[in-house]
């Protein structure tokens, strides 16, 4: 047998109150493309940064071509031929490619001839980019782009990719995949970190499965079906939401013509953007982020206001009203940011029950705090959504990240919408609350009220909407009936490969 | 390392100041011993004396005039700090407060009539409203700093403190001195002490009112609520259907409102005259106390005791021991610089930093 590349043995790493990964060990052979794969919170980021030499493990070792290998800082991992992708650029909006590629070298060359290594490496990859361009004019695709070559640059023997596709178009994905596909055929080993059970099935040689910082099983990607994968991942059976057939009833929200300037130098301005959602229909808005998700829910929510006709609910001219007045009329909205947008982090839970519920639930009397009041609100949230809490009085900073979007969600579910807008509602949720939460919109959806879920997980809008719209560049396409939409076409409605040139393998 | 906690730790936001303030006299002490003095007395002087020394009954009135107006200002800066809006410049407030609530006063002069008072207390609120307003709407409407706004217009009113102690305000009997008539002689007009010897006057009682006014609104009111949120979480305030324009107008308007009613309670009572000098600091002073009291209604009322406290034991020590003055100054930073330190244990915890296994 072979020396494989790089072998985990029995890594462990512990953080106060969680053990993050407990005896983890696998093998990544030489050319192979390795899929790590869990849910939100299995531990695979910090199996990432072990390797990448962010975070030190408590016990375990690594061997790298049969060398122990224990990076004390990323700086060593890159020299030893590892090389990482992350999830979040670290990008320079302001700065050209070249000089944004410049800042994270050791030793940086004259920028001349670093533009020519740029155009070498984009081309011989297929992955055309041009090192004078400006990042803050790049496409999210165009500027994973950046990050791959910054990587490729050194030359890598292993190159970790963490979430490379939440940002991109179907069509983009497939270019990614083409490059990737050539660094395999050179040698160039990639673990590969998605919760995207398709892709992993087209991409990956072999699959690790963690579940709750444990390896629950190894798989071929190919000769394993998505669902058993899935119930690996979760480790229990999933229950698909269900959905009765509904009879829609009248337009509930009406949004034309709507036109917004961007509200902030890095946002998306809306441009007449034009659509209904009927009582008892769900939409589902896809795109890539970035295209005016933020700004649409902030036009929606009242927290930007437009003109008075614009958006109409019920017949009523919405336009110009507030957050209160929308809620008060029973328009209701959860963003996506969790922390400091839908909930204040160092409030307690009680507290932010009271932000958006004080209007509907009657939890004030002539600007007077309903305390008592307010408490039984949360604590019926709590319940009902399986929030897991010690009670109510803690800061909203205390609860994970799923945890308080249950939260979050919960507080408008419960308040009886007559409009809901929802953006990511299951963002960082694991799969069984993920499954809940969706149960619940259609729950709402059965009972006459409107939603409009604004998302990025193609699978989840599939899965609960109607309708689908895509926002591209702060323009939504026409909305088409869901069942019967093929994955090219959704493509194409979000903005199909964004103008990026394809990839010349 | 420090780690931070997932909640508030409740037991060190109260400590926090009682720790501060014994590190204070620990460190405050050696600062005491090096330059030559007893430390355990000097220490007395400050902290002792004034309460419990031989001439107590002297200083112990001197707290309640020093530490009110520290109070009424600090609780009405602490509204806008909450909500993030820095209102630095009270101490113009208390200007305008004094010379708005002299003016009606003089106006009436030498009439006798209960009305008087009154309509002077409503003058001086009015006086710091409107200064404190004109940052406020400098702010919504054109996206002016409030911070410098607020500050520049000190200088505005110690000009026009000076031009009314020489004009207009001027005691036409006064030999030609600047300065206006003196309210300790215009009974309609004087806040005299309520119960004489005690140094509580009006301006005191105001403190206190304000005081439980700033807590019920913070604890119990929606607008308290906002006030809050928008300091913690901007946006969720505005998702929560905050105007930030009228929040802004009404923290600094009832900031400016307090810092009025402290100067004009202060002109019309212990100083008794609009002069040249009138303002002493008062309303710089008052943004320690809002800092020292942790934003709190009840930790200014203390915390703006505390300081009233160290002025008058820091004069004690002064004359009494020869303390230098800039000594007195750093002991005072000493105890806003451990406040801030020590602050930092209620939301980060220290853990003994542990080697990793490689």
């Amino acid at each position: 047998m072979t020396t494989p590349l790089l072998s985990l043995q029995g890594l462990t790493k512990a953080y106060p109150g969680v053990v993050a990964n407990d005896q983890v060990s696998f093998d990544i052979g030489e050319g192979e493309v390795h899929a790590l794969l869990g849910e939100n919170g299995a531990g695979k980021s910090t199996l990432v940064k072990m390797i990448y030499g962010l975070v030190k493990p408590d016990s375990g070792t690594m061997l790298l071509r049969g060398q122990t290998y224990a990076p004390p800082e990323p700086r060593s991992a890159r020299a030893d031929g590892i090389a990482m992708v992350f999830q979040h650029f670290s990008l320079f909006d302001a700065l050209n490619v070249a000089e944004n590629i410049a800042l994270g070298m050791e030793n940086p060359p004259a920028m001349g001839d670093l533009a020519s290594r740029i155009r070498e490496v984009s081309e011989t990859y297929g992955l055309p980019l041009d090192p004078y361009r400006t990042v803050g004019d790049l496409s999210a695709g165009e500027r994973q782009r950046v990050e791959i070559i910054r990587c490729l640059l050194q030359d890598p023997k292993l190159l970790i990719m963490d979430e490379p596709t939440s940002v991109l178009t179907p069509q983009e994905v497939e270019i990614l995949f083409e490059t990737l596909n050539k660094l395999r055929s050179e040698g160039t080993s990639i673990l590969y970190i998605s919760h995207k059970l398709e892709e992993i099935r087209t991409l990956c040689d072999h699959a690790t499965i963690l579940r709750l910082g444990k390896n629950v099983g190894e798989c071929v990607p190919s000769e394993t079906s998505a669902r058993d994968m899935a119930e690996m991942m979760v480790g229990s059976t999933l229950q698909t939401p269900e959905r009765s057939g509904r009879e829609f009833g009248e337009v509930a929200l009406d949004v034309t013509g709507l036109s917004v300037p961007s509200p902030s130098e890095f946002g998306t301005a809306l441009r007449n953007v034009h659509m209904t959602v009927r009582k008892g229909e769900v939409l589902g808005i896809g795109g890539v982020a970035g295209n005016g998700q933020d700004e649409l829910l902030g036009v929606l929510s009242g927290e930007i206001l437009t003109t008075a006709d614009a958006i109409k609910f019920n017949g009523q001219s919405i336009g110009k009203l507030g957050p209160t007045a929308r809620r008060k009329l029973g328009v209701l909205t959860a963003p996506e940011e969790r922390l400091g947008h839908a909930a204040a982090p160092d409030m307690t839970l009680t507290e932010n029950a009271f932000l958006t519920g004080s209007v509907r639930e009657g939890l004030e009397s002539n600007g007077f705090l309903k305390w008592s009041e307010t408490k039984v609100f949360a604590e019926k949230i709590i319940k009902a959504f399986d929030v897991r809490t010690p009670g109510p009085e803690n800061a909203a900073r205390s609860l994970s990240g799923g945890n308080l979007q249950k939260f979050v969600i919960g507080r408008e579910v419960l308040q009886n919408p007559d409009v809901l807008v929802v953006n990511q509602p299951t963002w960082g949720v694991d799969a069984a609350a993920a499954a809940s939460i969706r149960q619940a919109i259609l729950d709402l959806a059965a009972n006459g009220t409107a939603v409009i879920c604004i998302s990025q997980d193609l699978d989840e809008l599939m899965e609960i909407s109607d309708s689908f719209a895509a926002l591209n560049e702060g323009r939504l396409s026409a909305p088409r009936l869901t069942t019967g939409l093929t994955v090219d076409e959704i493509g194409l409605m979000m903005g199909g490969a964004h103008g990026m040139e394809v990839a010349h393998v | 390392m420090l780690e931070k906690r997932p909640q508030p730790s409740k037991a060190w936001s109260y400590a926090t100041p009682l720790v501060a303030v014994l590190a204070t006299m620990l460190f405050g002490g050696v600062l005491f011993a090096i330059l030559g003095k007893n430390p355990i007395e000097a220490i007395g002087t400050i902290f002792w004396d004034p309460l419990f020394g031989e001439f107590s009954f002297y200083y112990r009135p001197q707290l309640l005039v020093k530490g009110a107006p520290l109070v009424l200002i600090a609780i009405g800066l602490s509204l806008g700090f909450r909500a993030g809006i820095w209102n630095i410049g009270a101490e113009g407030q208390y200007i305008m407060g004094a010379i708005f609530g002299a003016g009606a006063g003089l106006a009436f002069y030498p009439l006798d009539a209960w009305y008087i008072f009154p309509i002077m207390v409503i003058a001086g609120a009015f006086g710091g409203w409107i200064w404190a307003t004109i940052p406020a709407f400098l702010k919504v409407r054109f996206g002016t700093n409030e911070i410098l706004v607020s500050l520049m217009l000190v200088y505005v009113a110690e000009q026009m403190l000076a031009s009314v102690s020489l004009g207009l305000l001027k005691n036409p009997e006064g030999f030609g001195f600047p300065g206006s008539r003196n309210f300790q002689s215009y009974d309609s007009g004087h806040n005299a002490e309520l119960i004489a010897g005690s140094g509580m006057h009006w301006g005191v009682v105001a403190a206190f009112i304000a005081v439980i006014f700033a807590y019920v609104l913070l604890n119990r009111h929606i607008l308290g609520f906002h006030i809050r949120l928008t300091g913690e979480a901007p946006r969720a305030a505005k998702f929560a259907g905050v105007n930030p324009a009228r929040l802004i107008l009404f923290c600094l308007g009832l900031s400016g409102a307090l810092a009025g009613l402290a100067g004009m309670f202060e002109v019309s009572g212990p100083s008794g005259v609009v002069s040249i000098d009138f303002n002493v600091g008062y309303g710089f002073t008052a943004i320690i106390v809002a800092f020292l009291g942790r934003l709190h209604p009840v930790g200014i009322l203390l915390a703006g005791g505390l300081m009233a406290l160290t002025y008058i034991g820091g004069e004690i020590a002064q004359s009494q021991l020869g303390l230098p003055a800039a000594a007195i100054q750093v002991f005072q930073g000493m105890l806003l610089f451990f406040l801030l330190a020590f602050d930092l244990l209620t939301n980060y915890r220290i853990r003994a930093a542990r080697s990793e296994v490689a």
